[in-house]
This record gives structure tokens, sequence and C-alpha cells, in this order.
């Protein structure tokens, strides 16, 4: 049983599942820019506390599950969502639904996820793709971050389903619930709820630790790395810290190009000339990233490697936190006049 | 774009938002896909556009991949002197740490974390070395003896 289903190469893998599915049930406006900034997905923090791979915790995006969820909330969708304590019924409940002709998202772990090549394969729970279908025991994958469709045994999406650690996904799968044609007018309003609440993420966020606020900090943090942690350590840190900006999903510069291309794109819903203006506040906050990742390159490919070197490190991460500030502020200004 | 050189001469390009500019260097993910990117083309309108890779970030991993091998390596010596059991050293070739084995086990932390003494391995009953071993993907008799 195989779903008619169109695969769609995104840059990150919950945009992918959003737009691969609400473009399935008949909703072809959605572009993967417009299900993250509508799902509100841009963020910043810095947990030095929890250990990921042996570094902070850092991550440049909301919390997983929050894109498709608001996106289609925002949009007058339900989302249905179902996790499981048993395989056995994790497996039939997807089994029922693709001999249904309905294509379903898991959460995955990427561990033991067969198709993905070895060095990106850490422990990490969060990753999404749809289940298009299902010939005896193979399962026909569409991983929106792969350029084209694979397979898993049923054995194998099992281990993926039911990986453990942190965010472990409990067999979870979960699709867009019945919905008619959504109206440009929804999307207009979905927008502007997406910038509200990305603007309150980033600007008005309690704690140091996160938002606008948690970049400068972790400039300050870095400026005093070498004498607290030592090369070797500040090396795996700064490594650490730009493969979570820069790795395969984030579409580069941590996901501020994809935040620009989603206020091009508002334009065309809300024709406001602030719009483009701010997005090329976030273009250039996405290659100050980048700058900085090139930076950070240096000292970890021990090229740079004196205090100086970590100071530039830590002030191009302010003078970024500035940057993001001005353009958040900007939209805030700019949110009363999106009718 | 700016082309700045290196000490090493190497060169680095600057502002890759220029949708020719997408970098398109090796990387682990060669033969398996291309990763979509967000660019600007000539009137700054954003689209997107396939990349092989950025040295950058493949450094990035490259450097993720040497910690791994280097905490293999202390673990194996840490073994090999019986400062630790065998545990350790499965568990740091699988990227775990106290918290994925334990869920991946059913054990609680504090017991793993005293399953890491040689001691206490070395009494522990075959059931719960079994367990073990299903999750290093090893006999029990190579659990036991890793570098046998």
């Amino acid at each position: 049983m195989t779903v008619d289903f169109k695969h769609t190469q995104t840059a990150h893998c919950e945009n992918g599942v959003t737009v691969g599915l609400l473009r399935h049930y008949g909703m072809n406006q959605i572009t993967e820019p417009l299900a993250f900034g509508i799902g509100s997905g841009l963020f910043y923090i810095y947990l030095g506390i929890v250990k990921v791979n042996n570094a902070p915790l850092i991550s440049f995006r909301t919390m997983p599950g929050n894109i498709f969820k608001r996106t289609c909330q925002s949009l007058g969708i339900p989302v249905v969502r179902k996790k499981f304590a048993s395989r056995e019924s994790a497996a039939r409940a997807l089994d029922e639904r693709l001999a249904a002709g309905h294509p379903a998202a898991c959460q995955v772990g990427v561990y033991y996820l067969t198709y993905f090549p070895k060095e990106y394969r850490f422990h990490f729970n969060a990753h999404n793709l749809i289940i298009t279908g299902k010939e005896g025991d193979t399962y026909q994958i569409s991983d929106p971050v792969m350029d084209s469709l694979h397979t898993l045994t049923s054995y194998e999406l099992e281990r993926v389903r039911f990986a453990k650690g942190p965010l472990a996904p409990r067999g979870q799968i979960y699709y867009p619930g019945a919905f008619g044609s959504v109206s440009d007018e929804q999307i207009k309003k979905a927008i502007v709820s997406g910038i509200r609440r990305n603007i309150r993420d980033m600007l008005h966020i309690p704690g140091f630790f996160a938002g606008v606020s948690g970049i400068r900090y972790t400039g300050k943090k870095i400026k005093t790395w070498k004498s607290k942690l030592g090369d070797e350590k500040s090396r795996s840190y700064l490594a650490q810290l730009v493969r979570m900006q820069e790795e395969i999903g984030t579409g580069g510069g941590g996901f501020r190009f994809i935040y620009g291309a989603f206020l091009q794109q508002s334009h065309a819903y809300h024709p406001v000339d602030e719009l483009p203006e701010i997005a090329g506040l976030f273009t250039k906050a996405g290659d100050r990233w980048r700058d900085a990742a090139v930076q950070a390159a240096g000292i970890y490919k021990g090229r740079l490697s004196s205090q100086a070197d970590y100071d530039v490190m830590g002030d191009m991460l302010i003078e970024i936190a500035g940057l993001e500030k001005e353009a958040f502020t900007r939209l805030k200004k700019t949110v009363p006049l999106l009718k | 774009m700016a082309v700045l050189p290196f000490a090493d001469n190497s060169t680095f390009n600057f502002f890759f938002m220029k949708k020719q500019d997408i970098p398109q260097d090796p990387s682990a993910l060669n033969n398996v896909t291309k990763e979509v990117t967000y660019a600007v083309d000539e009137s700054g309108n954003y689209t997107t556009g396939l990349s092989t890779g950025w040295s950058v970030k493949a450094e990035a991993l490259d450097v993720a991949w040497q910690d791994i091998e280097k905490r293999v390596a202390d673990a194996r010596k840490k073994v090999e002197a019986g400062e630790a059991s065998p545990l350790l050293f499965f568990m740091e070739t699988k990227l775990m740490d106290l918290t994925i084995v334990a869920s991946y086990t059913g054990f609680w932390k504090w017991q793993v974390k005293r399953h890491l003494k040689p001691g206490v391995f070395n009494n522990l009953s075959d059931r719960k070395l079994q367990k073990y071993a299903e999750l290093f993907e090893v006999s029990v008799n190579q659990l036991k003896h890793p570098f046998a």
C-alpha cells in the first residue's frame, strides 16, 4: 500500500513534514518559510547546565513539535498526535493509517536511522519524517532533509520510533486532522500571530540565557572560555555552537535566512514596506552568524588561539544580539500595521 | 564577495547569502544527499539552492568525532588499567551517557553508575549482562572481554 505522495525536500525536517502533509491535503499556499514563521520557529537558547554530547545545549530554533502544532493551529487545522505504550500498537496504528490511504509523520531518533550517514548519527531524538507506504515488510520514507525517498524495514522503523533518552519519541505519529481549504485571510492572520509570538520569545522571554539576551550572554561567556575551560574544551564547545547553527536542517545562519525568507513571503500577504526591509536585517544577522562560525573554525582548527581571538568571537555574538534586537524591535513596531 | 587570506594560505569566502556563493565543499553528506540552503538572488529575493557542504561545519563535525575517539581511547585505558568496567568502553563507543544507557536497559542511573565499577560489574548476573550485551550489540563474552 503506497500513498500517492509528493516528496518535498526542505532545509529543516519539521518544516518539511508540515509543508509535505499540508500540501498533500490541498493547502498549496504553504511553503517552508511560511511554516517556519507561522510556527514562530526562530529562537536562541544557551543552557550551560544541560550537556548534549558533552557540550552545552545550544539551540537556534524552538522546541521540537512546536512548529507543526502552532502552524496548524494558527491556520485552523486540527492536529492529531498519538504516543504509544507498546510497539505493537504503534505499528498497528501506523499500518491502519497507511491502509486507509493516508501518510503519517513520525518523530524518530537518528542514532539507528540506517540511511543517515554514520557521521550524523548521534542520540538525537527529534528528527521528523513522513511514512508514505508499506510493501511487505518495508516502509517507504519521505525524509524532508533528503533529496529522494528511502526505505526502512519494520524492525528498523520500530527501532527509531522507540529510540530512548532525552526527547524519546515513544512511537508517536502525528498528522493534520480533516480540514477544508485555507483562505488567504487565514494565512494573513496566522502570519501576524506567528510574528507576535516570535517577538515575545526573542525579546521578552524571562532569564538571561534565551532570546536576544541569550545570544549576548553566550558572547560574554565565550570570552571567558579560554581561561576557564582551556583550549581543548573551548574548541569542543565552539564546534558544538557551529554545528547547531549550520548543520543540515538550519538552512544556514542558524535559521536566520529562513526567517528572512518568511518576512519576504509575508509581504505578499501584507504589503507593508517594512517587512522586506526587516527581512534584510535578518539576512545580515545570518551573515554575521556565518562570519562568527568562520572565526570559531579558526579557533577549533588551531589557527587562532589567543585571548584576543576569543574576544573577537564573543564580540561578534554581542553584535549579533544587537542586530537581532533591532530587527525584532522594528518588527514589533510594524505588527500594528499588519491588518 | 570578500575573500580573506589566512595565515595558512587557506581562504574563506564571506557573505554567503548570495545564491552563487552557496558553499559546495566536500562533506559527510556527499553521495547521500545535498542539503537545501537559503540564499538571495541578484535582486535580493530569497530563493533556495542545494549545497554539498561547508568546510567550516565539516570541520566542526570532525572536532565532535575527534572528541568521541579520544573518549573511547581514554575509556579503553581505564578499563585496561582496571579503573572502570568494560561498560565504560562500550558506552563511549556507542556515544551513550548514563541517561541513555539507563533508559534503554531499564536500569536506574545509579545502578548503571555502580556497574561501571569493575568489582560490581564482575559479579553481575547473566541476566543483567545480557541486557547490556543486547544494547551494545555484542555477546556476553565480548562484553566481559572487550579487547580479547
